[in-house]
C-alpha cells in the first residue's frame, strides 16, 4: 500500500517537474515585443515578409528565455545561419565575409544589408530587395560606380524590359559566395558562365589561341570580359561597344600593342563550318577533311597489309 | 658480272641488317667488287635528320597541349615546360631550328645541283623526285601484299620514303609560314589582313595533326617497326648498311651499283661499336617519346 502510494507520488512529482520546466519562462509573443519596438519594426511589413509566420524570438533567440523586461540594451546578433546553414557556409567563404570579419571593413555587407531585416521577401517576390531585376539596385547601394556601368550595358537593358535570361549581378558573381574577380579560378569560371547563354560563342572562342590557353587553365590571355568588358557589355553594332568596328583597334591594342586596322580583321570567334562567316576557313577545313583521312587511310591500309604480309613471310 | 656475295643462310636472311657490327655480318664476304658496308646517309644527311627529329619531337610536345587543350593531360604536359608561356618559347626555338635545318638543306641541294653540277639529283634512280618506277614499285608492293608476286626491287629511295621526304618539306613550308605569321602577328598585319591569322592557326593545327600522326604512326612503322626492321633501323644513325642488306632491301640499287661499278665511292667499314650504341640510344629515346605522344593523342581522340 505504502509502496503504491509512494510510486504515485513519485510519478506525480516527475510529471509536475516536467510541466514546470516547459512552462517557465514563457517566451515573449510578437505582440509583447511590438509593444516597445512597434515604432521601428513595421508589423505589417513583417507579417507580409517571408518570415511573417515566425516569432521574433525565433531569430532573436537570446530573448526567448528573458523574463525581465525591458531586456538589457545589448542583445545577441541574429544568426541567420542557424536555419540557413548552407548559405551561411557560402557567405563565410566570400569576399564580403572576408572584408567584414578579417579585414575589418565594417561597411561590407552581411545578410541583412542585402536582404533587409524585418521585411525580408523571397527572391521571387517583385518587392524583394533580391528580386532579379532589383539585385543591381541592391548591390549598387555600395557598388555605385559599377551599377552605373552596368546600367549602360545590354544586360541591364534586357533585364529592364523583363527578359528573365538577362544576367544581373548574382548570375555571374553568385549571390553569396562572391569571390575576388582577379583570381585565376574566377576568371576561368566566368567564361563558362557567359557560355550558359552564349554557348556557340564560347565554342568558337575555344578554337582560338585565347580559348585554348584558358581552357588549359592558364589565364595570361584574353577571356570574354577582356574584350567585351564586364559590366557595360554592348553589342558590336553599337559604336560605343568595345568590340565595335570603331573601337577594335583600341581594344585589341590593350594587349597587342601596335594593333592596326589590318590586325583587327582577325576573327576572335571563328567557325570553320560557317561558310558565310569565312569562306577561306571553310575551304581550309574541307581540304584537311580530305587530306588527313586520305593520308591516314592510304598509309594505314598500306602498313596493315605490309605487316600482315611481312609476318606471314617471316 | 657474277653475284658477289656468298650465299646467305635463311637465318641470316631474316635479320637483313646486323647492326651489332664492328665485324662484317655473318655470311658476308667482302670481295673486290662489293664492299662489306655501303654508305647510305652521309654525315650531313644524318645531322639533318637529327635536327628534324629533335625539333619535331620538341615541337610536338610543346604544341600538343594547345592542339588538345581540352584533354586532361594538356595542362600537365604544358607544365613540364613550365607553363604555356615557356612552352611557347621552346616551341618557337624548335620551330626556328627546323626551319633553319630545312633552309640549309635546300641551299645544300641548290649548291650541289647548280654549283657543283651534281647529276641525278632531280631525275634518275637516286633522285628524291617521284619517278615512273615508283608507280611500278607501288603496284608491285600491292601484288606482293596480295601474294601475287615477289617483293619488288626497290632502288635508292622507295616511294614511301619519298612521300616522307616531301611530306616533311611540304609540312615545314606550310607550318613554318603559318607559324611565323602567328609568331609575328603585328609584323604580318602590315601585309596580311587579320583573318589570315585565323587561317594560319587553323592550318597550323590541322597540318600538325597530320604531321604528328604521320610521323609517329606511318614513318615509325615504315622506317622502324615493320617486320624485318623491328624494333628500329639504325641506318639513319650509323649511316651505313651491309651490302647484303642492300641486296635484300634495295635489290635494284644493289644491282645497279654492282653493274656500273658504283660501289667503290660508297665502300665503307662497319660502323663502330660506339656509333651503333649511340644509334640505339637515340632511336630508343625518339621512338619512345613519339609513341608516348601518339598514345596521348589517341587517348584524347577516343575518350
Amino acid at each position: 500500500m505504502w509502496i503504491r502510494f509512494g510510486s504515485v507520488v513519485a510519478v506525480a512529482w516527475l510529471l509536475g517537474s516536467q510541466a514546470a520546466a516547459g512552462q517557465t519562462p514563457k517566451p515573449p509573443a510578437n505582440d509583447d515585443c511590438l509593444a516597445c519596438h512597434g515604432e521601428h519594426v513595421d508589423a505589417k511589413a513583417f507579417d507580409a515578409s517571408t518570415h511573417g509566420p515566425m516569432a521574433c524570438v525565433d531569430c532573436h533567440a537570446d530573448l526567448a528565455k528573458v523574463t525581465d523586461f525591458p531586456h538589457a540594451d545589448k542583445v545577441a546578433k541574429v544568426r541567420c545561419a542557424s536555419c540557413h546553414d548552407d548559405i551561411g557556409a557560402k557567405y563565410k567563404d566570400s569576399i564580403h565575409a572576408w572584408a567584414k570579419e578579417k579585414a575589418g571593413l565594417v561597411v561590407a555587407p552581411a545578410c541583412a544589408d542585402c536582404h533587409g531585416k524585418h521585411d525580408i521577401r523571397a527572391k521571387t517576390d517583385a518587392q524583394s530587395r533580391v528580386f532579379r531585376a532589383t539585385v543591381p539596385v541592391t548591390c549598387g547601394t555600395c557598388h555605385d560606380g559599377i551599377k552605373e556601368q552596368y546600367d549602360r550595358g545590354i544586360h541591364a537593358a534586357k533585364l529592364k524590359i523583363g527578359d528573365s535570361r538577362a544576367p544581373s549581378c548574382a548570375d555571374c558573381h553568385t549571390a553569396h559566395g562572391i569571390q575576388r574577380v582577379d583570381t585565376d579560378s574566377w576568371r576561368l569560371k566566368v567564361t563558362a558562365e557567359c557560355g550558359t547563354c552564349h554557348a556557340p560563342v564560347v565554342d568558337s572562342f575555344r578554337r582560338t589561341f585565347h580559348g585554348k590557353v584558358t581552357s588549359m587553365g592558364f589565364t595570361a590571355v584574353a577571356t570574354c570580359s577582356d574584350c567585351h568588358g564586364a559590366h557595360d557589355i554592348l553589342p558590336a553594332a553599337n559604336s560605343a561597344s568595345r568590340v565595335s568596328k570603331a573601337r577594335r583597334v583600341e581594344t585589341c591594342g590593350r594587349c597587342h600593342t601596335g594593333a592596326n586596322e589590318q590586325f583587327v580583321k582577325y576573327d576572335p570567334h571563328p567557325n570553320p563550318s560557317d561558310y558565310r562567316r569565312s569562306a577561306v576557313l571553310w575551304w581550309a577545313n574541307r581540304f584537311y577533311w580530305v587530306l588527313i583521312p586520305g593520308c591516314f587511310g592510304f598509309f594505314g591500309l598500306h602498313s596493315a597489309l605490309w605487316f600482315w604480309r611481312g609476318r606471314k613471310q617471316s | 658480272m657474277t653475284p658477289a656475295l656468298a650465299p646467305a643462310s635463311p637465318a641470316d636472311g631474316a635479320l637483313a641488317h646486323d647492326p651489332r657490327a664492328g665485324r662484317p655480318a655473318a655470311g658476308l664476304r667482302a670481295t673486290a667488287d662489293v664492299p662489306s658496308h655501303v654508305v647510305r646517309f652521309d654525315r650531313k644527311t644524318r645531322l639533318l635528320h637529327g635536327v628534324v627529329m629533335t625539333s619535331f619531337l620538341g615541337l610536338s610536345a610543346t604544341g600538343l597541349p594547345l592542339l588538345f587543350s581540352d584533354a586532361p593531360w594538356a595542362r600537365a604536359l604544358a607544365t613540364i615546360f613550365f607553363g604555356f608561356r615557356a612552352a611557347g618559347y621552346v616551341h618557337r626555338f624548335f620551330g626556328a631550328a627546323l626551319l633553319l635545318g630545312i633552309v640549309f638543306h635546300l641551299a645544300d641541294v641548290a649548291w650541289r645541283a647548280f654549283v657543283r653540277g651534281e647529276r641525278g639529283l632531280f631525275w634518275g634512280p637516286t633522285s628524291m623526285v617521284p619517278q615512273p618506277r615508283d608507280f611500278v614499285d607501288f603496284f608491285g608492293m600491292l601484288k606482293w601484299f596480295a601474294g601475287l608476286g615477289p617483293q619488288p626491287k626497290i632502288d635508292h629511295f622507295a616511294y614511301w620514303e619519298k612521300f616522307d621526304y616531301w611530306a616533311v618539306l611540304w609540312g615545314t613550308g606550310v607550318m613554318g609560314a603559318a607559324g611565323l605569321i602567328l609568331w609575328f602577328p603585328l609584323t604580318a598585319s602590315r601585309i596580311l589582313p587579320g583573318w589570315m591569322f585565323n587561317l594560319a592557326l587553323f592550318v597550323h593545327g590541322a597540318e600538325a595533326a597530320l604531321a604528328i600522326g604521320f610521323i609517329f604512326a606511318v614513318h615509325f612503322f615504315n622506317g622502324h617497326l615493320r617486320p624485318g626492321k623491328f624494333p628500329m633501323d639504325l641506318v639513319i644513325f650509323t649511316g651505313r648498311v651491309t651490302a647484303r642488306e642492300l641486296q635484300h632491301e634495295r635489290a635494284a640499287e644493289f644491282e645497279r651499283l654492282r653493274d656500273t661499278g658504283g660501289f667503290a665511292p660508297l665502300a665503307s667499314d662497319a660502323p663502330t661499336e660506339f656509333s651503333v650504341r649511340r644509334g640505339y640510344v637515340i632511336g630508343t629515346i625518339g621512338l619512345s617519346l613519339g609513341l608516348a605522344l601518339f598514345a596521348l593523342i589517341l587517348y584524347a581522340t577516343i575518350r
